[in-house]
């Protein structure tokens, strides 16, 4: 796994690479953990054009910072999900409540 | 779902490793190699990677208690009709399998309570035995077209 990281305005982008599973879970909790306390005033968008393989270590990562984020009024969103990873996210009803966009320009929107 | 025809076995790999987080892709390309020599979708072979992954990961976790030299140990096995993944562990065994095997059980808050849902949606069976204290075997099984 890898993690690369850009800021625009109040939004922080995390692009993620690689495959998203309980051998990289902690480390990818710490990285996100790290980022959202360093930047307390930004919103996440989560770059995961690059994630091949996501389970359901990588998703509780995901749900656990959109739950801390929402708590803290602040808010994720996904972009360039690749399909075979979207249909995990869409049958573990991550879906319903992150929201979830194919381009990135859409998910900014959302955010800003 | 005992005494199904499988058909003539194939091909077969063993593997024990040990209980690390890191095994779980090792354990998840075996299978996805044995498997993809079967007639199968690529999303198919996804499915049963996803499948694969949540079998170890629950052994790692639940079995062993992220205890990280215990054993874990792997069998797929590519017959005429099916695809077959044993996954075993000798950790603490699960007191209820049928509650385990309801959606949104966890017994931690940052997993989902979806390793279950996802093999017995991704799989056509599964089947978990478990006994407390000696461990689980969770066997699950693909059909594959003619």
């Amino acid at each position: 796994m890898n993690v690369s990281v850009k800021h625009y305005g109040t939004t922080l982008k995390v692009s993620v690479g690689g495959e998203l599973d309980m051998g990289v879970a902690d480390q990818f909790r710490r990285e996100l953990d790290a980022l959202l306390t360093k930047f307390p005033e930004t919103n996440l968008l989560l770059d995961f054009s690059r994630v091949v393989f996501i389970d359901s270590s990588g998703l509780g990562v995901i749900l656990g910072r959109y739950k801390l984020l929402s708590k803290a009024g602040r808010t994720m969103v996904i972009s360039g999900v690749q399909p075979q990873v979207e249909r995990i996210l869409e049958l573990s009803g991550i879906m319903k409540i992150i929201g979830i966009y194919p381009r990135e320009t859409d998910a900014l929107s959302q955010l800003s | 779902m005992n005494n199904i025809d499988m058909g003539k076995l194939i091909n077969s790999i063993k593997m024990e490793f040990f209980s690390i987080a890191d095994n779980v892709g090792l354990a998840r390309v075996t299978v996805a190699t044995i498997a993809s020599q079967a007639d199968l979708t690529l999303n198919d072979l996804e499915e049963i990677k996803v499948a694969a992954s949540e079998a170890v990961s629950n052994a790692i976790i639940h079995g062993y208690e992220n205890r990280s030299q215990e054993v874990v140990r792997v069998e797929v096995s590519r017959f005429e009709k099916y695809l077959e993944i044993v996954v075993e562990d000798k950790g603490k065994g699960i007191e209820n399998v049928k509650q385990a095997l309801e959606p949104a059980y966890s017994s931690d808050p940052e997993r989902m309570g979806l390793g279950f849902v996802f093999m017995q949606s991704f799989m056509d069976e599964l089947e978990v035995k478990s006994e407390l204290g000696h461990g689980t075997i969770v066997i699950m099984r693909k059909q594959l077209s003619n």
